[in-house]
């Protein structure tokens, strides 16, 4: 009987210490790949956004000054030994952190990663930009918006054995059928490869005269399309569009070759990380297959049976944004 | 009766039988202006080939000339983003390249390794010397002049500039193969190192030349390259050593040194590159390009093998008469 008292005893005591802790600002970490990264400098950017939103929270934002997992592991122990309250990281190896991370949990840290993953047992849960539906629908999306007619596009891909292609590509065929008078002519393949891109980017406006949009799930070809259209002379005419980087996509997006494309948004994907470090910090949301926690204005997140979470769609880049970005990332 | 096994003529045929094939299918692509587009769209193929081909006439090879073009490509890019003039990068890139090539010389001539071993190592070199120049950043079309990438595209009676590059170094290297001293040493160096010895001929000065030729051509190259294609990053024209060779064995250049022609060498790109290009406009699964591209080299190879020129072994056949 006196044991079980003193362990409720202790027990509502730690609820009040951490109850008094909640009181106070809730530190989280945003652990970059390397210090130095636009892609990083705008997660923070989003992180700080939802710090502001919370209120009571102080974002402290490091990493490593190289993309190692060494330089991680340092910079985990520092800040497990300044007893923040949440990590979240996007880690530069998958296994390598595992052990370090381990102790954070162990000394009641919240971790979670982000972008690039942990593997299950070195974190909560682990929040993916986007997800093979989502992007699935969001490339033949991209290409629809600017169709209203409906009309002719064509794919072109990596190599033919390109994992994440080949399984947006399925999930893009999937939603066909809510594009109705969107026509998939031809996947073509250009290896990931400038010249070969161009040449089959080159070949699709010959085969198929009519050609509406080419979509390139895949930054190279995207680039590479983009030039073979401009080269024909064909921009306003065959729409490029797909998955690409804004720095490497500007020009081609000013020239018109390309109306708008997608990636992720590395300031949604910071703010929605703070936004789950903190509910699992302080709120009581709980990591655990089918869990639902909310991220604020991007909505909320479900976990599947890995641990793992999709943010949303890709973000789609336009004339109207591509500045703000392409010195970003 | 000697036209006939020439194998200048039978690829000529080759190629006028597979324009014929595609034609049937996509008759667009034997039109005029398409088939100066897929010239066009070769000539880096060419300009290579050329080069590689007077490598493979002195018993070399060089791996490294794609490395060469991806770093002399990069280093344009970078001046044009410097706001170097025009004539400055497009000479920088010729000497660089054929500085590069040297190297590749340098470590065949005075060290004696076998020049596959030089090239996949300085290959290996070149590219990882363009991501510490761009620690694996890309530069892209916006970052580039408009005066960079118009040069090979600006049209002169019909062709574009890249085109006409093409021509000229097909010219020049025609030139220089069949009238110099230099272009006769490289055939006397690889048919037959030791007799090419007894003329005067230093086998190893004859051999440094052909790789500064084929660097120098390389570099000219990448500039196009870059340029045709707006990005230049770590990896473009990855595995297109592997082309330039094929084109040239498909020309009929001997890979054991001493025979070959410069009209062999621009006929082999030549077929690379309408098979490149007609590929895509076929209709064919792309499932069975790879295939298809393979089996066309290959059975150049098997027609080659058995077409062998008999000039060498005049001995032989008169012990055997004997």
């Amino acid at each position: 009987m006196s044991i079980s008292r003193t362990l409720l005893t202790t027990a509502t005591a730690l609820a009040l210490m951490a109850g008094a802790a909640q009181a106070e600002t809730v530190r989280i970490a945003l652990v970059a790949k390397a210090l130095g990264i636009g892609f990083f400098e705008a997660a923070n950017k989003g992180a700080e956004e939802a710090a502001a939103e919370l209120g009571d929270v102080e974002i402290i934002y490091t990493g490593p000054t190289d993309t190692t997992a060494e330089g991680q592991i340092e910079v985990i122990n520092s800040l497990i030994a300044q007893r923040v309250d949440a990590i979240a990281v996007s880690a530069n190896d998958t296994d390598a952190l595992v052990p370090t991370l381990r102790r954070a949990m162990d000394r009641g840290i919240t971790v979670i990663s982000w972008d690039s993953g942990v593997a299950p047992e070195g974190r909560a849960m682990h929040l993916n930009p986007s997800s093979a539906p989502l992007i699935g629908n969001t490339i033949i999306k991209l290409a629809a918006d600017h169709l209203p007619d409906g009309g002719q596009v064509a794919v072109l891909s990596a190599t033919t054995t390109s994992t994440n292609q080949n399984i947006w590509i399925e999930e893009m065929t999937k939603v066909m059928g809510d594009y109705p008078g969107i026509e998939v002519v031809a996947t073509v393949y250009g290896d990931d490869l400038a010249d070969k891109s161009y040449r089959e980017a080159q070949g699709l406006m010959q085969s198929h005269p009519d050609l509406k949009a080419i979509i390139a799930p895949t930054s190279v070809g995207i680039v590479a399309a983009a030039q073979a259209v401009t080269d024909a002379g064909k921009v306003g005419e065959v729409n490029v569009t797909g998955l690409g980087l804004p720095s490497e996509m500007a020009g081609h997006v000013k020239s018109g070759a390309s109306e708008s494309f997608a990636i992720w948004n590395p300031i949604d994907l910071g703010y929605s990380a703070t936004m789950i470090a903190h509910a699992l910090a302080t709120e009581g949301a709980t990591a655990e297959p089918g869990a639902t926690i909310p991220i604020g204005r991007m909505g909320e997140v479900t976990l599947d049976e890995n641990g793992e979470a999709a943010m949303a769609d890709p973000f789609t880049y336009d004339a109207g944004n591509i500045d703000e970005f392409s010195s970003v990332f | 009766m000697s036209l006939l096994k020439s194998r200048e003529v039978v690829l000529g045929g080759v190629i006028v039988l597979l324009l014929a094939a595609i034609a049937s299918r996509f008759p667009g692509f034997v039109a005029p202006a398409n088939l100066g587009r897929v010239f066009t769209d070769t000539s880096p193929l060419i300009l290579l080939a050329l080069g590689q081909m007077a490598v493979i006439l002195t018993k070399c090879i060089d791996l490294s000339v794609a490395a060469n073009l991806a770093l002399c490509g990069m280093v344009a890019a970078l001046m044009d983003g410097m706001g170097v003039p025009m004539p400055v990068i497009l000479g920088t890139v010729v000497v660089m390249g054929a500085g590069l090539g040297a190297i590749n010389g340098a470590l065949v001539w005075g060290l004696g390794i076998p020049s596959i071993v030089v090239t996949l190592g300085t290959m290996t070199i070149y590219r990882g010397t363009i991501f510490l120049l761009t620690e694996g950043a890309w530069i892209n079309a916006h970052q580039m002049s408009d005066a960079f990438k118009a040069v090979p595209r600006q049209v002169i009676l019909g062709l574009p500039v890249m085109a006409w590059i093409a021509v000229a170094a097909i010219a020049g290297v025609a030139v220089l193969m069949t009238r110099t001293a230099l272009g006769r040493a490289f055939y006397a160096v690889g048919g037959n190192p030791h007799a090419a010895v007894y003329t005067g001929i230093s086998v190893g000065r004859t051999q440094f030349a052909a790789f500064v030729l084929a660097g120098a051509l390389a570099g000219l190259t990448g500039y196009l390259w870059v340029a045709r294609y707006a990005v230049a990053y770590v990896d473009i024209a990855g595995g297109f050593e592997l082309d330039v060779v094929a084109a040239c064995v498909i020309g009929g250049i001997a890979i054991a040194g001493g025979a070959g022609t410069v009209a062999g060498a621009v006929m082999g790109a030549l077929f690379l590159g309408i098979i490149k290009n007609a590929l895509p406009v076929v209709g064919i699964s792309p499932f069975w390009q790879m295939a298809i591209s393979g089996a066309a080299i290959l059975a150049a190879i098997a027609f080659n093998a058995r077409r062998r020129d008999p000039g060498r072994i005049i001995l032989k056949r008169a012990e055997v008469r004997a």
